[in-house]
């Protein structure tokens, strides 16, 4: 299934999970201006925009409707050397917007595991990273964006204007109108180079327990936690945690912006066969993984590429999942919930799930200073009407869609996470059950009726509004 | 839509009175399935088959009045039946009559007529269908074949012609939809106990209504082309496909 190539006309679509890939017709934009005509030509079965098709569900495809992608529109439109401000076209992906703007001491205020992504990807979903405790989530950074509305006005959003319209389309999975463009301060990065320190947890108290009491030392953090140790082990975590370097911390004669990995050097084969990833291979890799992590190091220089983008090093790395594809199930659980978090963690040991990755990530509470959000008044917890991250948890597993008794597992960690006030991501999901829905998210009435003023008709479209209803 | 995991949320049944028919509906209402059309000769006995799926957790059971040998009015009649807000995510052809085998030997009439109904009605009746769930761009048609299609049998080959038929059409169908976002699932049940088939000698490896369900519900979650039930017949099968004639003959099943 194609998720990325450049050509216009009738195509299957699926996530980057592979999973339910449904047929549309694709139409690859190439300037912003051209939005508004192409928006016009959707049919009665709507329209939806894609960037690089790195959400793992349906969010980006739209079933016998229109697709516009987005990757064709990637100007840069101003920028600001001096406030790094810089205002760009939607389909401009953060692997070239970094690449302009690093060298000149600006980074991506918020970044995901991948560069593949597009700033609108990024606003539509409204994302969070590493460093969410401290800058909040993507559209906590964004000064304005440009919504091409289905009716064929093009409206200038800001949270200080427009605010009901600006929070229903950060983070609206682009079911507002297409993201043409966007305003977005960047931060300060002396440095490509990030200093690191590593340490081990062994148990998911102490990971947790670490995190809560050292993250706000830090800009970055994350932990992976190994889902196949049980017993006294279980949830034992690797917490990895660093800031960007500054000039004055890069050794002699190093240059400020590492040399760009020369990426494709590793690439997962076309075809793999299922069960390639089983409990025996994951099992081997989880351990070697916790092996080698050092029981504790500090300050370790690490290229911002290789600390934010693992993955990124192996091209096409979801086809190791095999023909039947990914579900990526990513929870948030309020704080005061870690036992709920603790019962999942367990289940998912419990049901010896084959998880290479698991990651654990403590979210910003709506308390922690920082003076964007201060001067606003607001949370740091997304803002969004459907923004995910809340002020707690959030863990992250992929798991292979062909795992006998998914369904039930994933349904059963859905009922404990909506009863705990918690939620799933919509941007990774694939397969909630439409009833919890509203639980999960309670201001989407809110949102569908603000939703309703920019697109009366309904034209904007996804499978995921399909199938969960939104 | 259909999920990852292959859960359909809004189900079609052509022969919705079949037991097959009933018995997939309720094991898919068990799951994400929250609505199901029933379509049928006489919608009006389905009242309570209806209510069981509203009970088991549909949220909508419409019953809808179809008509298998009218084929001038199939077109129409799938028109209407997705004229609705919501897709439909899975169509499950299960209409069809055994015959006498016997009697239809030398009756012309009757063994054209059982032809017709299992095989040409089906075929006309799936084009249509087939045309709105391309436009819709997803969907899985599920075509009840039987394993009497895969060999024919002293005992029911008239049955079994119209059966080989319908699968050949539904295998070439399902290759031919390439990557229109529909997927065709050919089922080959074995002997299945049920009304049509009640004073007949169960043949070996005989299942039931609800066996072929679980098999259909299954068969969704895996993507699965061809599904049997019970499974071990595709093994026995390939093997008493290839057995020869004068041997085949003598073993009388």
């Amino acid at each position: 299934v194609a998720s990325t190539s450049p050509t216009s006309g009738p195509r299957l679509l699926s996530g980057w999970g592979r999973t339910a890939p449904t047929r549309a017709t694709v139409h690859r934009l190439t300037h912003a201006a051209d939005a508004g005509a192409a928006l016009a030509r959707a049919g009665g079965r709507g329209v939806v925009a894609r960037g690089l098709g790195r959400s793992y569900g349906d969010a980006a495809q739209n079933a016998g409707g229109l697709v516009l992608l987005t990757t064709g529109m990637r100007a840069i439109k101003a920028f600001d050397a001096r406030t790094g401000i810089i205002t760009v076209e939607a389909g401009l992906d953060i692997d070239e917007l970094t690449r302009l703007t690093l060298p000149g001491g600006w980074f991506v205020p918020v970044t995901p595991g991948t560069r593949w992504i597009t700033v609108g990807g990024a606003i539509a979903c409204d994302i969070h990273g590493k460093n969410h405790h401290r800058d909040g989530s993507f559209c906590d950074h964004v000064v304005s964006l440009e919504l091409q509305t289905p009716s064929g006005e093009r409206t200038t959003l800001t949270p200080g204007d427009t605010p009901h319209e600006f929070w229903a389309t950060a983070g609206g999975m682009g079911l507002t109108g297409v993201i043409v463009e966007a305003t977005i301060q960047l931060i300060g990065a002396e440095t490509g180079w990030m200093r690191v320190d590593t340490e081990r947890a062994r148990d998911l108290g102490d990971a947790l327990d670490r995190m809560s009491r050292g993250d706000d030392g830090y800009r970055y953090s994350v932990a992976w936690i190994d889902l196949l140790a049980g017993g006294r082990t279980l949830g034992r975590s690797v917490l990895t945690r660093g800031d960007h370097a500054t000039l004055g911390e890069l050794p002699a004669g190093a240059q400020h912006v590492p040399q760009r990995r020369r990426s494709l050097h590793l690439a997962a084969p076309r075809r793999v066969p299922s069960g390639l990833l089983n409990r025996q291979t994951v099992r081997a890799f989880n351990e070697l993984w916790y092996r080698r992590a050092p029981r504790s190091e500090r300050g370790r220089l690490q290229s911002f590429e290789s600390f934010f983008y693992p993955l990124d090093g192996v091209v096409g790395w979801n086809r190791l999942y095999g023909p039947r594809g990914f579900v990526q199930y990513q929870l948030a659980l309020p704080f005061g919930e870690e036992d709920s978090l603790r019962r999942i963690v367990a289940r998912l040991h419990d049901a010896d799930v084959p998880s290479c990755l698991g990651v654990l990530k403590r979210f910003g509470a709506n308390t922690t200073g920082g003076t964007e959000a201060e001067t606003r008044g607001q949370t740091r917890a997304g803002r969004g009407s459907l923004s995910f991250p809340l002020p707690g948890w959030t863990l992250a597993v992929d798991l292979p869609a062909s795992l006998a008794g998914l369904g039930p597992l994933l349904d059963g960690l859905d009922e404990l996470v909506a009863e705990a006030g918690g939620r799933v991501y919509l941007a990774k999901d694939a397969r909630l059950r439409r009833e919890l829905i509203e639980s999960m998210y309670p201001e989407l009435p809110r949102w569908r009726a603000i939703r309703a003023s920019l697109d009366p008709e309904h034209a904007m479209r996804s499978d995921l509004a399909r199938r969960i209803g939104l | 839509v259909k999920d990852a995991l292959g859960s359909v949320q809004s189900l079609l049944v052509l022969g919705g009175g079949s037991e097959i028919g009933l018995a997939t509906a309720r094991a898919l209402v068990a799951g994400r399935t929250r609505t199901v059309i029933l379509a049928a000769r006489r919608p009006d006995e389905l009242v309570a088959a209806a209510e069981g799926l509203e009970r088991a957790g549909a949220r909508a059971v419409e019953r809808v009045e179809f008509h298998a040998g009218d084929h001038q009015g199939h077109e129409q009649f799938v028109g209407r039946v997705f004229d609705r807000d919501e897709d439909i995510d899975a169509v499950l052809v299960a209409f069809g009559v055994l015959g006498d085998q016997r009697s239809m030997e030398s009756d012309a009439r009757a063994a054209r007529a059982l032809i017709e109904t299992n095989f040409l009605d089906a075929v006309s009746v799936i084009i249509p269908v087939v045309e709105r769930l391309r436009a819709q761009g997803h969907g899985t048609l599920v075509v009840l074949s039987s394993v009497a299609a895969e060999r024919p049998r002293r005992s029911n080959f008239i049955y079994g012609a119209s059966k080989a038929g319908l699968d050949a059409f539904a295998q070439g169908l399902g290759d031919a939809l390439g990557e229109t976002g529909v997927d065709v699932m050919v089922v080959r049940p074995g002997f299945v106990r049920t009304k049509m088939t009640a004073g007949l000698e169960p043949a070996p490896l005989s299942t039931t209504p609800e066996a072929v369900a679980q098999a259909i519900v299954e068969g969704l979650r895996r993507g699965a082309h061809t599904v049997w039930v019970p499974p071990v017949l595709r093994s026995v099968m390939s093997i008493v496909r290839h057995l020869p004639r004068p041997l085949f003959r003598r073993l009388q099943i």
